[in-house]
């Protein structure tokens, strides 16, 4: 019972922060609602049974991610964003109509079609995660990945430089 | 044991809470007297010894002064995140309490004054017993770095910019070292939680079984990597006197900077009980015959934070440059290559505590 | 510890969120809060995986959750070093001020 409050608890401050990111003007502050709503994700992932999932969230979105958003915003100097200009004044009435029915059309899929309940009992320990993670299934995402953070890696450094 | 109901939880937990805030608390204020005597013993000069018998009052007349001075933002700042980030730091240090572990499980005795449903029952020493026990420490720790990074942007100062943006720089950077420290031991346990890691350090060898002793390259750099992770000399340029004012919280006066100090202290107790629980063997004792309780994890505790005392007494500081270069390319191979040693030891052995 | 939360409801949810997100893409032009705005999209699909996840009791939803999280690391890594390059260039970060590959 108390789970399912903390579940709406936490939905209201995700659906609150994202709000935040995408309606404030200063970009410093769409970084730190961006941040509130990755804890209330992650808060979420616990209550619906994910605890490695949960952690993994906190440390690597909002622990790694996010503080390098905000580097590159302070280094930067982020300015306030100004209004659109002349031609683009229909957009934000468009773009909310046209989300608006994407939203919708995905809510009445969901209501429609998807699971009700959970299954009872279901944990997702670390134990269990990582046996289905290391087995020969994901064998080739895993390695694959793993060369994609290296090319990553490079290319951060290489596109940064000043010079080569 | 008859399970409880939601509210006997709920009680028993605000309790434990509450010891456990007041136990670390009360530990801040006397490491900020002991600090500066031990210091001032190692500089072969007195340190506090005027206000109450030896000084012993000295923390008490820090809190008060701070309490009075004059609360000051900065003209320019941004007033919510200016006020926001030392809450923040504070926070997230006192959240890491929640899974150190003082000792087992204490049977509380069948006095008539305790009420019925918790006479005899056994109570573990632990607010909260995560099944992913240090992963938790580790995010909030990542999360503490966001205080740091808002406390040097909002002041508008490009002082405590520059000191602020060093310093959650170095804190991710060692962040890193930290965890992979620790991986060999969650392997050698089998586990993430801390009394996992606690029981498996005990033997009919005591000291020996420790994983100071059986894992002594993590041990190292999980000492360097924590003294660097809660900007201890000979780490903390980002908040020395001589270098960019005072660094971060150049700014902050008062009970703001207070603040700080405490996350600053909550967060070395914090380290230093995690690498007492981890490496030391928590409440073990390091001779077989004499029994576990949780005064040795206490011992412990106080040892590691003399330690830090100790090094802040005797070594230079490093330039940031050479910092950076030790955290990235010196702890983060050594603590990757343990554990690929580690791993392959415990293949060779026959599986440790990784079971299929 | 499975308590009773909807599952349909998460997932109304993911797709509030995915829907704020594609507004954000559309109506913003700074291009760090551009970036964010996809960072909430893939939060978005996180979530819906999780919640599959725990429906149908299988962990696949999970392993998938962390290769996400993964390649979002190496992406916003690359994604912010080219806004680094640009803005050396340019000066702003302004996504319609590059606009040169235009008719």
């Amino acid at each position: 019972m108390i789970d399912a409050i903390l579940f709406y608890v936490f939905a209201a401050l995700a659906l609150g922060s994202a709000l935040g990111v995408v309606a404030q003007r200063n970009p410093l502050y769409s970084a730190f609602s961006l941040i509130v709503t990755l804890c209330s994700l992650s808060a979420i992932y616990g209550l619906l049974g994910s605890p490695f999932i949960a952690v993994l969230q906190i440390v690597v979105y909002a622990g790694a991610i996010m503080v390098l958003f905000l580097f590159v915003l302070m280094l930067l100097g982020a300015r306030r964003e100004e209004a659109p200009a002349r031609q683009g004044r229909a957009l934000p009435g468009v773009a909310l109509a046209l989300v608006a029915l994407l939203a919708l059309q995905v809510a009445s899929v969901i209501l429609g079609a998807a699971p009700a309940a959970g299954t009872p009992g279901f944990e997702a320990t670390t134990r269990k995660v990582a046996e289905v993670l290391f087995s020969v299934r994901f064998l080739y995402a895993f390695e694959a990945t793993s060369i994609l953070i290296l090319a990553a890696l490079v290319g951060a450094v290489a596109l940064a430089k000043r010079q080569l | 044991m008859t399970p409880l109901s939601w509210p006997q939880e709920l009680t028993l937990v605000v309790a434990k809470i509450l010891l456990f805030f007041t136990l670390i608390l009360t530990l801040f204020a006397v490491m900020t007297y002991v600090e500066r005597r031990v210091l001032a013993f190692m500089q072969f000069r007195l340190g506090p010894n005027r206000t109450g018998p030896f000084g012993l009052l000295q923390p008490v007349a820090d809190g008060i002064k701070l309490f009075f001075k004059e609360e000051f933002v900065p003209p320019g700042a941004d007033r919510w995140l200016f006020v926001l980030a030392p809450a923040l730091s504070v926070v997230t240090a006192f959240l890491a309490i929640a899974v150190l572990s003082f000792g087992g499980s204490v049977t509380l005795p069948a006095w008539g004054l305790l009420p019925g449903w918790l006479q005899g029952r056994e109570v573990a020493l632990q607010i909260a017993d995560l099944e992913i026990g240090v992963l938790y420490i580790f995010a909030v720790t990542s999360l503490g770095v966001y205080g740091i990074v808002m406390a040097g942007w909002s002041a508008n100062n490009k002082y405590t910019l520059i000191g602020g943006l060093r310093s959650s720089a170095q804190m991710f950077s060692y962040e890193l070292a930290l965890g992979l420290s620790w991986v060999p031991l969650i392997m050698l346990a089998g586990s993430f939680r801390i009394p996992d890691i606690v029981r498996q350090q005990e033997g009919p060898l005591g000291l020996l079984h420790w994983n100071a002793v059986v894992q002594f390259p993590a041990f190292v750099v999980y000492l360097i990597a924590s003294t660097a992770e809660v900007n201890r000399t000979p780490f903390d340029l980002p908040e020395a006197e001589t270098e960019l004012v005072a660094g971060f919280h150049t700014e902050y006066s008062s009970m703001k900077f207070a603040l700080i100090q405490m996350a600053e202290y909550v967060n070395m107790i914090t380290v230093a009980a995690l690498g007492a629980s981890l490496f030391l063997g928590g409440w073990t004792s390091p001779l077989a015959l004499l029994p576990d309780s949780p005064a040795w994890f206490v011992l412990k505790l106080l040892a590691i934070l003399f330690l830090f005392i100790w090094l802040r007494g005797t070594l230079p500081r490093f330039r940031y440059d050479q910092l950076m270069h030790f955290g990235w390319k010196v702890l983060v191979p050594i603590a990757a290559l343990w554990i690929l040693v580690t791993g392959g030891a415990l293949l060779l052995m026959g599986g440790g505590a990784v079971r299929p | 510890m499975s308590g009773p939360i909807p599952i349909q409801h998460a997932l109304l949810l993911s797709a509030a969120l995915f829907a704020l997100g594609v507004l954000g893409v559309f109506l913003r032009r700074n291009v760090i809060t551009l970036f964010m705005c996809i960072e909430l999209m893939l939060n978005a699909v996180n979530l819906a995986f999780i919640a599959f996840s725990r429906a149908w009791g299988t962990l696949d939803g999970q392993v998938l959750v962390f290769f996400v999280m993964t390649v979002a690391a190496a992406e916003a890594a690359v994604g912010l070093a080219i806004v680094i390059a640009i803005h050396r260039h340019r000066d702003t970060m302004d996504v319609d001020a590059f606009n040169l590959l235009k008719w």
